[in-house]
């Protein structure tokens, strides 16, 4: 590139040819795949003019339900990505026995278990989870909008540009091959030298920022933004389940925040937090990695619980058994996680006594759980139970996820974990409660909120083929690892010595592949239910005889949500204001403000894409100037003042002189 | 409508049952599932502990699930029969059952770990031999102390002055008190037949007590992600029918092994993958406390004085001589061997190829110093590819 | 009659299902902010967990008695606890409306902090030079880092001052502005809160034990 190597040295870093990955035929079809269907796609975007659309309407838009919407088709994305990873670790394990080194070297498959646990969980679980809370957070407490609407936007790209940062790493150098944690000292700069860990530590900081941002203001959204009327004990359940987990955001992701720093310090500068050598110590950075790590698995978890606690009532019909004491689990929920962190190490030589604390505060955490679970099951006592496809999900999860429980309070007794602790047991386990409950509630929620978000709802035959194949391919991939588990195979293996433990592993890889025709159906859902959406259509813009204020409003929900600022009476608002005969206000619309969108978030966004990049590969003067770039976006976006904007009274009107019309062509 | 609705129950539940009964009915036919059948007391203690607590946790699961598919079937919307209470949404009893039922499990099983994990703490010495027996008052227990090497094990057998890599042996009924460390990055020692895992951390001693019960041949290995060779770190653990036979095996060793001194211990630590099992009949005392202070190489100031010297409070302002006698973490770098999570490009082949990386494979290129620079002969951008050393600047 | 409409209407006011008036929500600014403030904190949290853990770890090198001039950090953290006054004096002159006094108590409490930076940059070189380096040992990595973050939080805090000094002077005291003020505000006590964290748990400590 340049002739003079010290100039290129500056420029370029440690970025050379060498970085692209000529050699791997896997990754220069997947490179090909994906420049053909980029380009296609950017094609068509051009060739349709979306850019204009995209761009004004979807990038640059602070509206919380676009947003929404985004992140989860970014999650939908990554986990394409994710599940690809899942498939060829699936069949080099099923290959490789004995003399059979299988297809993948240790070098490559290292990196790819790897990055399925990061993009899994940073990428496909948490966008889910922030996208749907997004959505549906303010639509269920009668709020236009979000607290803070740019920050909203400005979280979103962040995320993107974490997610931008692990994609490049495939394509560009390589990805870290030490775990979805990358514990030290094999993270550390000597002995994980390269840009694998980079990748990793730059991809998740950017990310964390967003999601950290995200926490916050949900929180201030939930506590400020209420309509009148509902007091905490009025908010629906999901609210509560957002506001729980967007506390254990707030409370954990900085922590994640300063183990990374600490760990890029060791990489970047040579300090000593995490080293064997000089008085570092590296059983420092388990102990603060699980201290995000554990209450993060409940930052998934709990806005799973909020969705099935809708639908559960909802589709039978019924208010929800023992809303106070689901709200009593969730907070006692949200403290335990701080509290047991220390079970993921159990083998790690602590006494017996700190042991037997953080097994025993871990099995406490069971009891608020199976509270929920008796809720969920004495909610549907007594209903009318319609089988759409969100209950099928919440079924599924039910039977499901005790199991996963159950599986879960064994290894927090610690002498059990001395035999199960990093087994596939183990890996049993967390997908046991991830896919459970974690994936089976976005589903659940995703088709349960779609006729909210487009308009039509989902086509329930692909909805139920999905779930099926979700399902099934669970169990048939999933119980094989609990039994190798107890068979004493560990987690993370390149190659397996015991020849006669194949066939679990094959039965295993089948289940991987009934996984893949869940989420091909699941796509078929999308792409049929588009095609018939005019039958599928929802003009009432309550298709379930939902119960929360979100039903209350048209589908999709205008720009403003509510032309009249809902005033809640009771729990399950919605269906209480159609029990005491509520009627929709036709006049009297006034002007509302709106904020106004802004492309700033999408500038800091891409802009910390650079910034990653260019200290990832140690390109200094580019990492100065991105981080120059930064900050003054930042300052020059504080002096705009001007960022609201008013629909007029007429607009309003009209959009919901529209409204009248489709709901009189229903009941007609 | 019917069809669908009919569908949840049935379906689920056969889907449910069958693998169920695949990991049950492979449980107690499968004589290969070495958790569920251990040869040794603690892991025999861990076995029936993991079969007392999910019995217990079944108390309350399997009503659950029961409830669910049954209560989903009964409160069909199709069901008209079935009682319809939208309102109903409050019990003071039913909530008390609710909150009480998982408490009382949760008490049950919280008595149970408090007591289990004293008693099977690793750090403990063992109070029996096994079910019936307890320790016999003259019994010796053998000392293994442990070393997890990239990617290999080394046993050193202090009282017997022999050590091992890739094989452990000790006789039957006979207390093993293991220590642990790690040369390099963590590790856990484990072997499922005789007692649970426990992790292997550089300058850090763990402690593990066991007892093997049955004569055999068992499976060891790393059960904590240790970079490329982890696939391959394993060992064979030989339960040895008595004393006589240990001591014949502890001779054979001293008569076939090698000596190990410092010299050899540095060869031998670098990282490599499948190493052959090895016999060292002579060993140098003091090798396992040096690689546990980390000053097995030459030049290098132990932990131990260290520690000592930051609890008198430091060395003060002219100790920069220390900083280097201290540096451990950088060994491999400063010889150019790989990396053990080395990636691009500090790694020194082509991104992602196939090919084994140098001073990864056994043997070979471990005596040529000459092929430690790993971009000699490789690589059309020298100047691009960075030593490890560099990282650390 | 009269009583019976009465009663229709206040059947009416009882379900009322929407405000016809808009009502803006208070602002969640402050709420917002002082939640990042507390993510913030957790972050000190972790930075002094870990000096707690590996302060004592000198690697055979120096320690704190070798190395800090408590006079030297005393002046330092004189400089802080004026500068937490002084924006103190600006937020009352803000409340009284007075723009001019607010920007000069403002740039009084910027000189302030940059003199805390500057000492503290030259402590930092001073022990640079020393040999006393962050890749030195984990007592000096953690002191690097932790009081080195304090110390970027408070450039950051400078950087935003001056930004919001140029906004008073080009829009005055009005209400986005002031609500600025009042986070900023909010940031630099909490800075100082921090500081006396770290004077006592690193500096103090440090010499004393």
């Amino acid at each position: 590139m340049f002739s003079n190597p010290d100039l290129q040295k500056l420029v370029f870093g440690r970025l050379t040819w060498d970085a692209i990955p000529l050699h791997d035929p896997i990754l220069i079809v997947t490179f090909i795949g994906v420049v053909l269907g980029g380009t296609a796609l950017l094609g068509a975007i051009t060739y349709f003019r979306f850019w204009g659309v995209l761009w004004r309407e979807w990038f640059t838009s602070v509206d919380h339900k676009k947003i929404g919407i985004m992140y989860i088709i970014l999650a939908l994305v990554m986990l394409l990505r994710g599940f690809s990873d899942a498939l060829l670790m699936r069949s080099q394990q099923a290959i490789a026995f004995g003399a059979n080194e299988g297809y993948l070297p240790p070098h490559h498959y290292d990196q790819i278990f790897t990055a399925h646990g990061v993009i899994m969980i940073f990428f496909v679980a948490m966008p889910l989870v922030t996208g749907l809370m997004n959505y549906v957070v303010p639509l269920q407490i009668g709020a236009r909008d979000v607290a803070f609407p740019f920050l909203n936007n400005f979280s979103f790209w962040m995320t993107v540009s974490g997610a931008a940062t692990v994609m490049v790493s495939l394509f560009v150098g390589e990805f870290a091959r030490t775990g979805w944690l990358a514990m030290p000292p094999l993270s550390g700069a000597e002995y994980s030298p390269g840009v694998g860990v980079d990748y990793y530590i730059w991809a998740l900081q950017i990310a964390g920022i967003g999601t950290l941002l995200s926490g916050i203001n949900l929180i201030a959204t939930i506590i400020k933004m209420r309509a009148p009327g509902m007091t905490m004990m009025k908010m629906p359940i999901f609210v509560w389940s957002a506001l729980c987990t967007n506390v254990l955001i707030v409370a954990a992701f900085p922590i994640l925040t300063a183990v990374l720093a600490l760990l890029s310090m060791d990489r970047y500068v040579g300090t000593h937090f995490f080293t064997n050598d000089l008085g570092g110590n590296p059983m420092m950075y388990v102990n603060l990695i699980w201290i995000w790590g554990h209450p993060e698995v409940y930052i998934l978890i709990l806005p799973a619980f909020g969705v099935f606690s809708e639908i559960v009532s909802t589709y039978s019909s019924k208010r929800l058994f023992g809303y106070a004491s689901m709200v009593y689990a969730l907070v006692v929920i949200t403290i335990l996680a701080y509290l047991v962190w220390l079970h993921h190490f159990f083998t790690m030589g602590s006494g017996a006594s700190v042991n037997s604390f953080f097994g025993i505060t871990t099995m406490i955490i069971s009891i608020p759980t199976g509270a929920k679970i008796f809720n969920w099951l004495f909610t549907m006592y007594r209903g009318r139970i319609r089988f759409e496809v969100p209950m099928l999900w919440t079924l599924g999860f039910m039977v499901t996820f005790v199991i996963g429980g159950m599986t879960g309070v064994l290894l927090a007794v610690p002498p059990a974990d001395f035999v199960l602790h990093n087994s596939l047991f183990l890996v049993a386990h967390f997908h046991n409660v991830i896919i459970g409950g974690v994936l089976f509630g976005m589903f659940a929620g995703i088709t349960y909120w779609y006729p909210k978000a487009f308009g039509y709802k989902l086509d329930p035959f692909w909805g139920k083929v999905s779930f099926w194949f979700w399902l099934s391919g669970f169990y048939v991939a999933f119980m094989p690892l609990y039994l190798l588990g107890l068979m004493g195979v560990t987690r993370r293996l390149n190659r397996i010595e015991d020849p006669s433990l194949q066939v679990w592993f094959v039965i295993a890889g089948l289940g991987a592949v009934l996984i893949l025709f869940g989420i091909l159906s699941f796509m078929m859902t999308l792409f049929v239910s588009y095609r018939r959406r005019e039958e599928l259509r929802d003009v009432s813009g309550d298709p379930w005889h939902g119960r929360t204020l979100e039903w209350s409003t048209s589908s999709p929900p205008p720009d403003y949500n509510f032309a009249f600022t809902p005033v809640i009476h009771d729990y399950d608002a919605w269906w209480d204001m159609k029990r005491r005969g509520y009627e929709r206000p036709r006049e009297g619309y006034r002007s509302i403000h709106m904020p106004k969108n802004t492309g700033t978030g999408v500038i800091l966004g891409a802009l910390s894409t650079v910034f990653s990049f260019a200290v990832i590969w140690y390109m200094w003067p580019l990492a100065a100037l991105a981080i120059t770039g930064i900050v003054v976006v930042a300052i020059v976006h504080t002096f705009n003042y001007n960022r609201d904007t008013t629909i007029p009274a007429e607009t309003v009107v009209s959009v919901e002189a529209q409204h009248t019309r489709m709901l009189a062509a229903a009941q007609a | 409508m019917m069809i669908p609705d009919r569908m949840p129950s049935r379906l689920s539940r056969a889907i449910i049952l069958a693998p169920l009964a695949v990991v049950f009915g492979g449980l107690l036919s499968g004589c290969n599932v070495v958790s569920m059948n251990p040869s040794g007391d603690v892991a025999v203690q861990q076995r029936d502990l993991i079969l007392a607590s999910t019995g217990l946790m079944l108390l309350i699961i399997v009503p659950v699930i029961a409830l669910t598919l049954l209560f989903a079937w009964r409160y069909r919307h199709t069901n008209t029969e079935a009682t319809y209470d939208p309102d109903w949404h409050h019990s003071t009893q039913l909530e008390v059952v609710i909150w009480a039922a998982p408490l009382a499990i949760v008490i049950a099983l919280g008595a149970l770990t408090w007591i289990s994990t004293h008693l099977l703490d690793p750090y403990r010495p063992l109070g029996r031999l096994d079910r019936n027996r307890p320790i016999p008052a003259d019994v010796k227990p053998i000392t293994v102390e442990v070393v997890a090497l990239d990617w290999k094990w080394l046993f050193f057998y202090p009282d017997q002055g022999i050590a091992t890599v890739n094989e452990l042996a000790a006789p039957v009924d006979v207390p093993i008190n293991f220590k642990l460390t790690s040369a390099s990055v963590m590790n856990t020692f484990f072997i499922p037949a005789l007692a649970g895992q426990i992790y292997t951390m550089a300058g850090m001693e763990t402690k593990l007590h066991a007892v093997i019960n049955k004569p055999g041949v068992f499976n060891g290995f790393s059960g904590n992600y240790s970079g490329s060779g982890f696939s391959k770190m394993n060992f064979k653990f030989h339960g040895l029918a008595d004393r006589s036979e240990f001591d014949r095996w502890v001779g054979k060793i001293k008569s076939e092994g090698k000596p190990l001194g410092r010299e050899e211990y540095i060869a031998l630590e670098k990282p490599s993958e499948a190493e052959p099992v090895r016999y060292f009949g002579t060993v140098d005392p003091g090798l396992y406390k040096a690689i546990l202070n980390m000053c097995a190489y030459p030049g290098k100031m132990c932990m131990s004085e260290m520690m000592n010297i930051d609890a008198r409070g430091g060395a003060g302002k002219n100790s920069q001589a220390n900083r280097t006698r201290l540096e451990y973490d950088n060994r491999h770098g400063q010889q150019g061997d790989e990396a053990p999570g080395a990636t691009f490009p500090a790694s020194g082949r082509e991104s992602r190829s196939d090919e084994k990386p140098e001073g990864v494979k056994s043997g070979g290129s471990r005596e040529e110093p000459s092929k430690a620079d790993p971009h000699k002969g490789h690589g059309h951008h020298d100047h691009g590819g960075s030593a490890p050393a560099q990282l650390n600047n | 009659m009269a009583t019976q409409a009465d009663a229709t209407a206040d059947r009416e006011e009882a379900l009322r299902f929407y405000e016809t008036e808009d009502h803006p929500h208070a602002p969640a600014t402050l709420i917002g902010f002082w939640l990042y403030l507390m993510s913030d904190c957790l972050i000190f949290a972790v930075l002094f967990a870990t000096h707690a853990v590996v302060g004592r770890n000198y690697a055979a090198g120096p320690s704190p008695a070798d190395l800090f001039d408590l006079k030297l950090v005393a002046l330092n953290t004189a400089m802080l606890l004026f500068s937490s006054i002084t924006y103190g004096f600006a937020m009352l002159e803000m409340a009284k409306e007075r723009r001019g006094a607010t920007l000069l108590w403002l740039a009084v409490t910027g000189l302030f902090g940059i003199a805390f930076v500057a000492l503290e940059l030259y402590e930092f070189s001073h022990l640079i030079h020393e040999g006393a380096t962050p890749q030195r040992s984990a007592f000096l990595s953690s002191f690097f880092v932790l009081v080195g973050t304090h110390g970027l939080h408070v450039s950051v805090g400078i950087v935003w001052l001056a930004v919001l000094m140029v906004q008073v002077a080009q829009r005055g005291l009005q209400e986005d502005n002031k609500r600025r003020l009042m986070c900023l505000s909010m940031f630099w006590h909490f800075l100082d809160v921090i500081w006396i964290g770290v004077f006592s748990f690193v500096y103090l400590m440090g010499t004393l034990r």
